[in-house]
């Protein structure tokens, strides 16, 4: 008898389909899965037949082949034993064969027979969608998650016989509960903890407007890792497809497993990452940081501690806003768009500049200089020193909360979508050259000012562009179509880096 | 003559020791000095040559010659025993003249000079510009063209003494200097239009500008700097020479600190320099012309002076973060302020 049940596999965070197609002929008793699975896969003959028999069903005792088709696709993991298991079970007649064809099927089997948790149900689920299967069958934990996806049925079941049941024409059981929202509001960081800081404060919502970079310079202990972990907290709301987006990767990477993300993603990974960690890569080919920080933030905490090489891979998913990582079989790309936010002492010490605790000599600076300086740092937006903030600051009322900044930023988003619309980019931080040109105007006394400053050599002419784009978004947050020459000072004055005279020759 | 040398250019590329000794010596001499076997060729193309036609060729490159007899010429430079018999100028002579008319100071330094130099030569130069007093430099990159900036920030005259043909920057990365120097001083050379620059150009050039200025700075240079040979020529000219003190541990303020060690004047600002050339307190360095700052921003800048040099201390008086930073910008793109390291601002002397 021949059966064949559909499932998807997980390709970086693509679903593919993949059906599995069981044949039981007379012979020795020999179960053989074969489509080039990795070891999980293999072993997966052990679960299912272990699975099969606690679950009150006959094992046959014949010759079963199973493969796994596309042949040339590379199945990795154990979600494919729960269409394994069906599949045994509609080739040896337990199961109608002809129903099965409505359904999907994900999931990986424990021996009793149980459906256990497994992650990226929301890929497989766009998988089904993308394919016109009417009914998924998920693990009941993330029936939730699979749910998001619309124009299909989701059936979340905790074990392989109440899907048996199910195929069979039985009731589907209902979507579980959401579980209630265990982050209560007023741990959350919020800016109205911040005392003083008033540039910073300007830049963290500047950025948060127009999705700019930030670099965050300054001594230890003044506040940068404060600030930048704030910023999530005045990002606008993410959109249903962005929100979806993302949800999809972090439940492929096994990270969240209930229900919409709601809230932008902040990774903050350590600086001993790894290239491979933070663009993607490895075996199984797995998503970075980068890309799980696809629509909300990667912060890079001590910047200049991190490897030359991991920094320089972050520039083509800077630039491009994916990442493709090619391997000796194929080619993957994962979505970048992230806004990066960084953070650096200023020297090795820290202290240059605070009174004369600098113990730093000529050499470390030059090193330090060097390091932080190139191709990362020319993709900044926004260079903010953190100062310390005075004594009798930090004893005042707080001068803005979270909310209040969000509504403002959202407004000056709502400004850019409006502007932008039809075109790729959908905020002044994602404005390539024609944007720019095209959207950013500037009165005469700004084009003058920014010309001075152009050739006074205080600019590159990629600086340039950033104080275009950072000039159009202070614009924005002011309410004003035009661009002035305030707007344009203001951008000038958050690209702050010491350094010779602006206006030498 | 300056055809003279230029013709030989290549023939004095292989001297060594002191080129303004070979510049001295008459047309003839040099040519049996250095042309060698092609002493017959030079002194038959000499007979054939066309004054007229030099004359012309100048003229068209937009230099403007002048002769050792001509009135405009400067009268410092016949003190040198190799004066240039004749002086190209661009920019125009009777500029040259009125630039010369009092006494102008040269400003030299290293090439790749520290952040300090640059600065130092900066304000001097603007500082000396804005007392009328011309600055003379080489629009070498690094500390001459620091000190020919900060002269034409201050709308000060200031002449660039070229190694080459005056009708061209050199070096060409100056190219906007250049241009700015042409319209507003003067770029002068004692080689006619077009000639290239040799090893021998440098030194010959800073015995003009040595023999040009009453008195000469030295702001940063190495042990074995060509800024030294000016300082050198200076004082065998009998001219004060003045140096700017640097650490004692940077090679970039061993030239300096040694001239210092052997006499030279203490210079730490304009008024030193103006007190060597006239005399103490005869004539006062002005504190720096701000006609063009608005009056808010002067308050602001007067209160970066007053200690208040943070984004955000300074926005504490009513004003918000954006209005402060803009502010600071407009004043940091006039020159009036820089950024320190700690996201200070200090107001640039």
């Amino acid at each position: 008898m021949l059966a064949r049940v559909r499932t998807f596999a997980i390709d970086g965070v693509e679903p593919r389909q993949v059906w599995v197609e069981v044949d039981i002929r007379s012979g020795l008793p020999a179960f053989t899965i074969v489509g080039l699975g990795d070891i999980a896969v293999r072993e997966s003959r052990d679960r299912v037949r272990a699975a099969v028999q606690n679950s009150g069903f006959g094992f046959p005792q014949q010759r079963i082949t199973a493969n796994l088709a596309p042949a040339f696709l590379r199945k990795v993991g154990p979600g494919f034993d729960a269409a394994l298991a069906l599949a045994v079970l509609a080739a040896h007649g337990e199961v109608p064969a002809e129903t099965l064809d409505d359904y999907a099927v994900f999931g990986e089997l424990s021996l009793t027979g149980e459906l256990r948790d497994s992650p990226g149900a929301l890929a497989v689920a766009e998988g089904a969608r993308r394919a016109h299967v009417r009914r998924l069958i998920v693990p009941r934990e993330r029936a939730r998650e699979a749910a998001l996806v619309d124009g299909l049925t989701i059936v979340g079941v905790s074990s392989l016989r109440d899907a048996v049941e199910v195929v069979k024409g039985g009731e589907p059981p209902p979507l579980p509960a959401p579980v209630p929202n265990g982050k209560l509001a007023w741990c959350e960081p919020d800016l109205a903890d911040v005392r003083g800081h008033a540039a910073p404060l300007l830049a963290l919502q500047i950025a948060a407007a127009g999705a700019h970079n930030l670099l965050l310079e300054g001594a230890p202990g003044t506040g940068k890792t404060m600030l930048a972990r704030r910023l999530p907290s005045i990002l606008p709301e993410m959109s249903r497809p962005e929100a979806i987006a993302v949800t999809r990767i972090h439940s492929v990477t096994g990270l969240h497993a209930d229900g919409l993300i709601t809230a932008r993603p902040f990774r903050a990974p350590h600086h001993t990452i790894s290239p491979a960690g933070l663009v993607g890569g490895g075996s199984p080919l797995r998503p970075g940081e980068a890309t799980l920080a696809n629509h909300g933030v990667l912060f890079l905490d001590e910047l200049s501690e991190f490897q030359r090489s991991t920094l320089d891979a972050l520039r083509q998913p800077l630039e491009d806003g994916c990442v493709t990582i090619v391997r000796a079989q194929r080619a993957l790309m994962f979505p970048t768009r992230f806004m990066l936010v960084a953070a650096t002492n200023p020297c090795p010490c820290g202290f240059v500049g605070v009174d004369d605790r600098c113990t730093c000599g000529e050499p470390d600076l030059r090193r330090h200089r060097r390091k932080l300086s190139g191709p990362l740092l020319d993709r900044m937006d926004l260079l903010v020193t953190v100062g310390r903030p005075a004594e009798d600051e930090l004893r005042a009322p707080a001068t803005t909360s979270s909310a209040e900044v969000r509504e403002r930023v959202a407004v000056a988003r709502e400004r850019q979508r409006d502007r932008l619309a039809g075109s790729p980019a959908r905020c002044n931080g994602e404005m390539d050259t024609r944007l720019v040109r095209r959207h950013v105007r500037l009165d005469e006394r700004a084009e003058q000012i920014l010309g001075d400053a152009y050739s006074a050599g205080a600019l590159s002419a990629r600086g340039r562009l950033r104080v275009l784009r950072l000039a159009r978004t202070i614009a924005d947050l002011d309410g004003s179509e035009g661009v002035s020459s305030a707007h344009v000072l203001t951008a000038l004055g958050l690209r702050q880096r010491a350094g010779p005279p602006a206006a030498v020759v | 003559m300056s055809w003279l040398i230029a013709r030989l250019a290549g023939h004095l590329e292989p001297v060594r020791g002191r080129i303004e000794e070979l510049l001295a010596l008459g047309a003839d001499e040099l040519i049996v000095a250095v042309a060698g076997a092609e002493r017959e060729r030079v002194l038959a193309e000499r007979e054939n040559l066309r004054p007229d036609r030099l004359r012309v060729h100048s003229e068209q490159s937009g230099l403007e010659p002048v002769c050792r007899c001509d009135a405009a010429y400067p009268r410092r430079l016949l003190q040198l025993a190799s004066a240039p018999r004749v002086l190209y100028v661009a920019g125009g002579v009777e500029r040259l003249r009125e630039l010369v008319a009092e006494d102008p100071v040269a400003i030299v330094g290293a090439r790749r000079a520290s952040d300090y130099g640059l600065e130092v030569a900066c304000a001097l130069g603007r500082g000396l510009a804005s007392a009328r007093v011309a600055v003379v430099s080489g629009m070498a990159l690094g500390i001459d063209s620091a000190a020919h900036g900060g002269a034409l920030a201050a709308n000060g005259g200031t002449i660039a003494v070229l190694p080459g043909g005056a009708d061209r920057p050199y070096p060409r990365a100056e190219r906007a200097l250049y241009q700015q120097i042409r319209r507003t001083g003067v770029a002068i050379s004692e080689l006619p239009a077009g000639a290239p620059v040799f090893r021998w150009s440098f030194p010959a050039r800073n015995r003009i500008i040595a023999a040009l200025s009453s008195l000469t700075i030295v702001v940063e240079a190495r042990e074995r700097s060509g800024s030294l040979i000016t300082a050198r020529i200076a004082r065998e000219l009998e001219r004060p020479v003045a140096a700017v003190p640097g650490r004692v541990t940077s090679p970039l303020a061993a030239g300096p600190n040694a001239l210092l060690a052997h006499g030279a004047e203490l210079v730490r600002g304009a008024q030193d320099v103006l007190d060597v050339l006239f005399g103490a307190g005869v004539r006062g360095a002005s504190t720096r012309d701000r006609a063009g700052v608005a009056p808010e921003l002067e308050s602001m800048l007067a209160q970066v002076a007053d200690g208040a040099d943070t984004v955000a201390t300074l926005a504490r008086d009513g004003l918000t973060a954006e209005q402060t930073l803009a502010a600071l910008s407009a004043l940091e793109l006039a020159g009036y302020l820089r950024r320190e390291p700690g996201g200070r601002y200090v107001v640039v002397p």
